[in-house]
């Protein structure tokens, strides 16, 4: 009987198979690649604000602890943002006609709150508290990168779950003393050994933290 | 068709006889329909679905967009964002008052819970206080001023309405009007008081449509003044109730319902337990849970006590006519429990049954010797009690001669509610100037030629007392989100224009009460605690007349009409309340409507059945309404709710029901007989929850109950009749895990339970419940995480009733973990199931593998969080659910997370009670105990060691960490 597919598909036929097969990779490779690139993390990217802040000028220069602008980062699950009155508390004086510190002015005269990009956000699933990771030992330069040498805000690390669950995983290989946990240059000379006597000094229940339940609800 | 035993629980009378449609309703799993979509059957939904699935991919190639994070401009110093603040607060309902603390996030209010120092609440609330927060952020509110139905401005209306005062003052007030509802607030009755006092000859009219008439005029009748009973049911060894509700409907019912569990729950040892009687015409809370009831028309219930009475001895020479034999031994075995047990019982009336009763009950009281013991007598808290409806009937009777040229109406919808024979509406107009303060433009606010929004009760400052007296400040969580004012100030502006705000007057009025350096400190902590110290009326006592009882008729047997207020709706104002509205109604689990409450045997002899409409006549009035056939319901009764059945009312609520007011005239308030009832062959559609997510069958024991005498028999009968696997079989197997954290549990206590569904709304508002209408309801979808189940048992024209709520089982043998294709609902290591919502991609498989069916799936987008004054409401530390997911109850695991967080940071463990799940902080009766079963002094592990504990399907080796505490009854067993 005559043939159903001509000569020409002998060539065809493989080709065709392992254009497929690259072709799958490839797009699994490119997916892979901006997944992961900073066009989607929104790492070392930093974004459009009122007004530029700058973190290097008033944590490295001017010597300000986190605490006095996020203020509730010990006490929520919300950090705190610093509210125009607390800008206001040093700008009512310093630099208090520069122009790059009108939207701020303009914020406390008219009563409008300043309306920042927000720069480390997780998905709406996500429950994250801020004050159980200070306590149990978690610094903020940990997860935030060294914010005191950012001349504009951004984000260190690509907040998902996969390098949530580095640390959750394996407490020990990241925690330091509380009393650390505010010191942005700090780092320790044996990690390990130092994190394995903390996890179990500020009692923290390991075999829990990569429960769904933790983060999730 | 087969009768089964009548030892067997039931749920449905179609169940009950085993009817062919029943049978198949059983083996289907989803009611008809459920597996389409609006006639788009399954074949084309799966094309268009391949389509979509081909194109989905592109527009899923976004990354996450950019919120903004927005601080305060001036940051209030108390508020840390993320943790929620709780303040005192009270709302009235009735006119009385419950103390409740509201929690309140970033300075909005977003749940109500009760409080505990207050006596009329400990802790605990009923379904309208619950359902009271979306009445707050309701879109149908009323935003503005309106004048002929106009938008228009506060300052117009003081202006317009001081014109009209001061023609009225020349003749000292003559034509001037003020109708209110109950009122129990001190600053209120002061502020009338002093308008009275400016002018002389105006009237104030009170009226709500549930009132206490009835017990008033009893009183009189009993003590020639007005007095209220107080009643301490944890004293009581046998209580009779003559159709009084008072577990549910009572001004002070989330008390009584502590007081009664307190004598019927599961203890340690359990050796008396009180008896309750209900005799009523429709079954209602109250009812469900009697020991004894008795069913009969309530036009019968006067003949009933006098035979009482008489078998007691208490009215030596009454003129009853000769014995029922239909209760003939009930009043017997009544007479000798009550004669033996004199000063331990308690008997009491209806606010619908007429004067006559109440007074035969103090009657009987007095003679038994409660009074002092298990009944006190106090003033009311009432600030000036009256007879409502002849007030409004003074008020209608001066319309329609004219005499009103100014009536302010300060609340409440008398268009709608009041008795149909005044024909409110049509007198209202003759009021030359007419203003009406309501939350929503009602049926009343149309036709008066002013209308003021009114705050809502979380947006006031006012006060108000409850049922035993005590009197609490109630301040608001949040401004006025609308233009509203509220009843202190209008009545500010008409005594000292242009008037104050409430706060002012409000801490004026006390101020003035309590003058001198300490009032500051006694403000503060009056707000504080929630209500003001030693306010509670004190004791009175009371003479009782010689009561010259008039001879009563014979029962005729005919065709009598009922009326009560919705369970649900109450009456009328929370039509638009779409919590309300789907929470299945107590005892009948309708949703959505409401309907005539008929016995079986009034079914079959008119050949009804379940949504037949039917025409009801009444002296020239007629209603039409469906029929629910009802077991329990009393033969010749029809049972009427009002409430239902109003038009102008917002999006949720518009024509939803049956307007049962229109049939409602003053010489028959709450029954009457001489109706006429005819089929008119329309059917309307009920929806029940009844019948829904059923998990009954002859060969599984979902319960366990028996009587107190069976119990003191054999302590063991439950543990002995269950079939409990091997305790070796389990994920948590001490040899394989070791684990020393907290172990969450729960314990259920079916004697304590009720069945008022307050867990079920409680629930509902924690956790980002939607609604999903009637449509949905009828399909099964109904999304309550905790439901409560009612079982019958029994005959049916009188069956016995066990309420069972059901929230997730949290099995640690998870039938539904071991199905997820995607491991979204998974164990966490302190034993709760979880549910992933990120994870799950909407397989049901879970939901199917559930053997309690309390997993529940957004079939569709349910939540609505695009309008935006509903948005504040939702509870920031839970998930609003998108469509595709599955939900389910989760142990509150937000509150779970928070007080382990707290506890990290203040180095030390969970305390036993400080973790309160939110049917459980709800619950009036404090049937539900949650706890660490890890811990042997618990409160919930104590219980789950109670002889009575067991697992519901426990033969499935599920392994719940939910246990029942079986229902004990305690029926008198000369009645057996």
């Amino acid at each position: 009987m005559a043939q159903i597919f001509r000569r020409r598909w002998n060539s065809i036929a493989p080709a065709s198979i392992f254009g497929a097969a690259l072709l799958a990779c490839g797009s699994g490779w490119l997916l892979h690649a901006v997944y992961w690139s900073p066009w989607i993390t929104r790492q070392m990217t930093p974004l459009e604000q009122p007004v530029p802040f700058s973190h290097k000028h008033h944590v490295y220069g001017l010597g300000i602890d986190c605490r006095f602008c996020h203020t509730t980062v010990e006490k929520s699950a919300f950090a705190g943002m610093p509210s125009t009155e607390t800008c206001m508390t040093c700008h009512s004086q310093i630099w208090k006609d520069a122009p790059m510190l009108a939207p701020v002015r303009e914020s406390l005269a008219e009563n409008k709150p300043l309306r920042w990009n927000r720069v480390h956000d997780t998905p709406d699933f996500v429950f994250f508290n801020h004050s159980i990771h200070i306590n149990h030992g978690i610094g903020c330069e940990t997860c935030h990168g060294r914010l005191d040498q950012m001349p504009l805000t951004w984000q260190s690390h690509t907040l998902y779950m996969k390098w949530c669950l580095e640390c959750h995983r394996a407490p020990e290989k990241y925690i330091r003393p509380r009393a650390e946990v505010f010191n942005l240059n700090w780092t320790a000379t044996n990690q390990l050994e130092l994190g394995k006597k903390l996890v179990a000094d500020y009692h923290v229940h390991t075999e829990q933290l990569a429960d769904c339940s933790m983060c999730h609800r | 068709m087969k009768i089964d035993a009548p030892s067997k629980i039931w749920r449905s009378l179609d169940g009950l006889a085993g009817t062919k449609e029943f049978q198949e309703s059983r083996h289907r799993e989803f009611p008809p329909g459920a597996s389409e979509l609006n006639h788009f059957d399954r074949r084309n939904f799966l094309k268009l679905m391949g389509a979509y699935l081909a194109l989905a991919s592109l527009p899923a190639c976004t990354r996450q967009p950019i919120e903004k994070i927005v601080p305060y401009v001036k940051q209030p110093e108390e508020l840390i964002p993320g943790k929620p603040q709780f303040f005192a607060t009270a709302m009235t309902l009735g006119g009385f008052a419950a103390g409740l603390l509201v929690e309140s996030h970033e300075g909005h209010p977003t749940k109500i819970e009760g409080n505990p120092d207050h006596p009329a609440s400990l802790g605990a609330t009923n379904v309208f206080h619950q359902a009271a927060l979306l009445d707050l952020y309701d879109p149908d509110r009323s935003q503005a001023v309106l004048k002929n139905n106009q938008p228009d401005a506060w300052e117009s209306f003081v202006s317009a309405l001081n014109d009209v005062l001061q023609s009225q003052q020349s003749k000292n007030g003559n034509g001037l009007r003020i109708l209110t509802e109950t009122v129990s607030s001190p600053t209120l009755h002061f502020q009338i008081q002093q308008l009275l006092k400016k002018f002389p000859n105006a009237k104030w009219h009170q009226f709500d449509p549930v009132n206490r008439d009835h017990v008033f005029e009893g009183a009189k009748l009993a003590f020639s003044e007005i007095i209220e009973t107080q009643f301490h049911f944890e004293k009581a060894k046998i209580i009779l109730s003559l159709e009084s509700d008072f577990l549910y409907s009572h001004p002070n019912s989330v008390r009584y319902a502590r007081d009664f569990a307190g004598r019927r729950r599961a203890r340690f040892p359990q050796t008396e337990m009180s008896r309750l009687y209900v005799v009523e015409s429709s079954p209602s809370v109250t009812g469900s849970n009697a020991d004894n009831r008795l069913p009969i028309q309530s036009s019968e219930i006067e003949n009933f006590a006098r035979a009482l009475a008489e078998k007691i001895g208490a009215i030596p020479n009454s003129k009853i006519p000769s014995q029922n034999l239909q209760y003939e031994n009930l009043t017997s075995a009544l007479a000798e429990e009550l004669l033996q047990n004199r000063g331990e019982s308690i008997v009491l009336v209806g606010e619908n049954q007429p004067p006559q009763v109440h007074a035969l009950a103090h009657l009987l009281n007095n003679f038994l010797g409660n009074v002092g013991k298990t009944i006190t007598f106090t003033e009311s808290a009432v600030s000036n009690p009256t007879n409502q409806t002849e007030s409004l009937r003074d008020l209608v009777e001066d319309l329609n001669r004219n005499e009103v040229e100014a009536l302010i109406i300060l609340g409440g919808n008398p268009v709608f509610n009041s008795p149909a024979d005044f024909q409110f509406a049509e007198n209202l107009p003759r009021a030359k100037f007419k203003a009406h303060l309501s939350p929503d433009v009602n049926e009343t606010s149309v036709v008066c030629d002013w209308h003021i929004p009114q705050n809502h009760f979380l947006e006031s400052w006012s006060d108000a007392r409850s049922f035993d007296g005590t009197t609490s400040i109630i301040q608001p969580l949040i401004l006025p989100l609308y233009a509203g004012k509220s009843a202190h100030e209008i009545l500010d502006a008409m005594i000292s224009p242009p008037g104050r705000g409430d706060y002012d007057i409000v801490r004026d009025f006390w101020n003035s009460k309590n003058p001198g350096a300490n009032f500051e400190n006694g403000w503060r902590k009056a707000l504080h605690d929630g209500l003001i110290a030693d306010t509670k009326l004190p004791g009175k006592k009371v003479l009782l007349r010689a009561v010259q009882f008039q001879s009563s008729k014979p029962n005729s047997e005919n065709l009598e009409i009922t009326f009560r207020p919705d369970t649900t709706i109450y009456d009328g104002r929370f039509a638009n309340n779409g919590w309300l509205q789907e929470l299945p109604k107590p005892v009948t689990k309708l949703v959505w409507d409401n309907a005539a409450l008929i016995s079986p045997a009034l079914a079959k002899k008119d050949d009804l059945s379940n949504g037949d409409v039917v025409e009801i006549e009444f002296q020239n009035r007629k209603i039409k309404t469906p029929v629910w056939i009802t077991p329990g319901q009393a033969e010749n009764s029809i049972g009427l709710q009002f409430g239902c059945g109003r038009k102008n009312v917002g999006n949720v609520g518009n024509k939803v029901g049956f307007n049962v007011f229109e049939l409602r005239t003053s010489h028959a308030l709450f029954f009457t007989q001489s109706v006429a009832l005819k089929k008119t062959g329309a059917k309307h559609p009920l929806v029940t929850t009844q019948t829904q997510h059923t998990i009954d069958s002859e060969d599984r024991q979902i319960l366990r109950e028996g009587t107190f005498d069976e119990f003191q028999k054999n302590s063991d009968f439950v543990q002995t009749g269950s079939e409990a696997p091997e305790k070796s079989n389990t994920l948590f197997n001490p040899q394989e895990f070791k684990y020393d954290g907290y172990c969450w549990g729960m314990a259920i206590d079916l004697s304590a339970c009720i069945g008022c569904n307050a867990c079920t709304i409680a629930c509902q508002a924690e956790n980002n419940i939607p609604v999903v209408g009637k449509t949905e309801v009828a399909r099964g979808r109904v999304m309550h995480w905790i439901r409560v189940d009612s079982y019958f048992r029994g005959p049916p024209h009188n069956p016995e009733m066990i309420h069972q709520p059901v929230p997730c089982m949290q099995c640690e043998n998870a039938p539904c973990e071991v199905v997820c294709p995607v491991g979204a609902t998974l164990h966490d290591k302190e034993g709760l199931n979880l549910q992933v919502y990120n994870r799950c991609i909407g397989t049901r498989y879970c939901s199917n593998n559930c053997p309690y069916k309390v997993r529940r799936f957004n079939f569709f987008e349910y939540a609505d969080y695009k309008t935006p004054s509903l948005r504040p409401m939702w509870n920031p530390n839970v998930t609003v659910r998108w469509r595709g997911v599955m939900e389910k109850c989760t142990y509150c695991i937000q509150r779970i997370s928070a007080a382990r967080i707290n506890s990290e940071e203040q180095n030390r463990k969970i305390r036993d009670g400080e973790i309160k799940t939110a049917c459980q902080q709800v619950c009036p009766a404090n049937a539900i105990a949650f706890g660490d079963i890890g811990n042997p002094n618990s409160r919930v592990s104590k219980l789950k060691s109670h002889k009575l504990n067991f697992l519901m399907l426990g033969e499935l080796n599920t392994r719940p960490r939910t246990s029942y505490l079986a229902k004990l009854r305690n029926p008198n067993p000369k009645l057996a």
